[in-house]
């Protein structure tokens, strides 16, 4: 470093943000590690029988398989859209 | 009673041949009976790196077929007595290699004594990093502090703890640690490159070792001598702290921190 580098703004510091970018990669990664393979095909064809009444939003299906001890508990939550919207989509059927 | 060592990383180039070339003789000249295993079908390297290029007659999947006898395809190192190469066949069949086939090459290297067997794999998860990685009972994950290489390592340490024998038969899992190469401790202090404890944060493992970035590294390629040997340069240093601390010994990290420059260099630069 000379003496004119003292002059120059410091740059962003770049290996923090690797670290922040790849805590969340790694962590997600392992989330989806040792989940049975068929849970993407799962969770669309529960949404496909979900929408033939609801109209859901395609995010709106999230599947986990959860251990706990012995057992394996595969947790399915489906958020449904607001009253007032279900009501008009009632028609579609 | 031999212990099989697995190099590996997911990503290319980070350093993994370099590391069971050192390995590999570190543990030789502590008087270990050691074969060092080239899996890399198709890119064999092992060789050029250790030296012995021009004496391959035979390789590993010629054993495995039974065109050769193990003893035949063993590459007696120069430098070290008790150091044996297997260089990887050039062969572009993907499978030539199968579990079956290294099985019984381990279990062969196993009756004869040897104390370790280095699995130098590929990169990649394919077929060959698998079956590298496969019997090992210790595994040695090289990793540079850059993103690419970190994902990629984790991903490797995934397979590690599923897709082994040990995890198969649930005989504990592979033991694991990280090897840190291509470390620069000027960049870090600089917040350009992460840090051991970044690294050693993301993948919650602990280093075996630090390789620092050395320019011995190349120049010890360009000569067929494995870096480790090289005394005067860090890099090969540090491989031997890697090696003792694999034995079980405790040693501190060397060259992790940044040399502080003299008051001229500061003001000129460098």
């Amino acid at each position: 470093m000379g003496i004119l580098d003292l002059f120059r703004s410091k740059p962003k510091n770049t290996a923090s943000v690797a670290k922040d970018r790849l805590r969340i990669i790694v962590a997600q990664e392992r989330a989806q590690r040792g989940s049975p393979d068929y849970l993407p095909t799962l969770r669309r064809e529960i949404l496909e029988v979900i929408k033939k009444y609801v109209n859901v939003d395609p995010d709106a299906v999230l599947i986990n398989v959860e251990r706990d001890g012995e057992h394996e508990v595969l947790e399915l939550s489906v958020t449904l859209p607001e009253r007032k919207q279900a009501g008009a989509d009632g028609d579609d059927d | 009673m031999t212990e099989i060592i697995v190099v590996t990383s997911g990503k290319g180039g980070v350093g993994k041949t370099t590391t069971s070339a050192s390995i590999a003789v570190g543990l030789a000249r502590r008087g270990k009976k050691v074969a060092v295993i080239d899996f890399d079908v198709g890119l064999r390297n092992l060789d050029l790196i250790m030296g012995c290029e021009r004496r391959v007659v035979y390789d590993f999947v010629n054993v495995i077929n039974g065109e050769c006898t193990l003893k035949q395809a063993l590459i007696k190192d120069k430098r070290c007595d008790t150091l044996f190469v297997l260089a990887a066949s050039q062969t572009r069949d993907k499978d030539a290699l199968n579990r079956e086939g290294v099985g019984k090459v381990l279990d062969e290297l196993k009756a004869d004594g040897f104390d370790h067997i280095i699995c130098d794999s590929p990169a990649g998860i394919e077929k060959g990093a698998a079956l590298a990685m496969y019997f090992a009972d210790r595994a040695i994950v090289v990793v540079n502090p850059e993103v690419s290489s970190v994902r990629d390592s984790d991903r490797i340490l995934g397979l590690l703890a599923s897709k082994t024998r040990r995890a198969e038969l649930g005989e504990g899992g592979v033991a694991q640690h990280l090897l840190l190469t291509r470390y620069n401790p000027n960049r870090v202090e600089a917040g350009d490159m992460m840090s051991i404890a970044d690294v050693q944060e993301i993948l919650g493992i602990e280093v075996i070792g630090v390789i620092p970035e050395s320019e011995g590294v190349l120049a010890a390629s360009n000569a067929g001598v494995p870096v480790i040997l090289d005394d005067a340069s860090n890099a090969g240093q540090a491989y031997d702290d890697a090696v003792a601390r694999l034995l079980g010994e405790s040693r501190p990290l060397r060259f992790v921190d940044v040399q502080k420059k003299g008051i001229f260099a500061r003001i000129f630069g460098s």
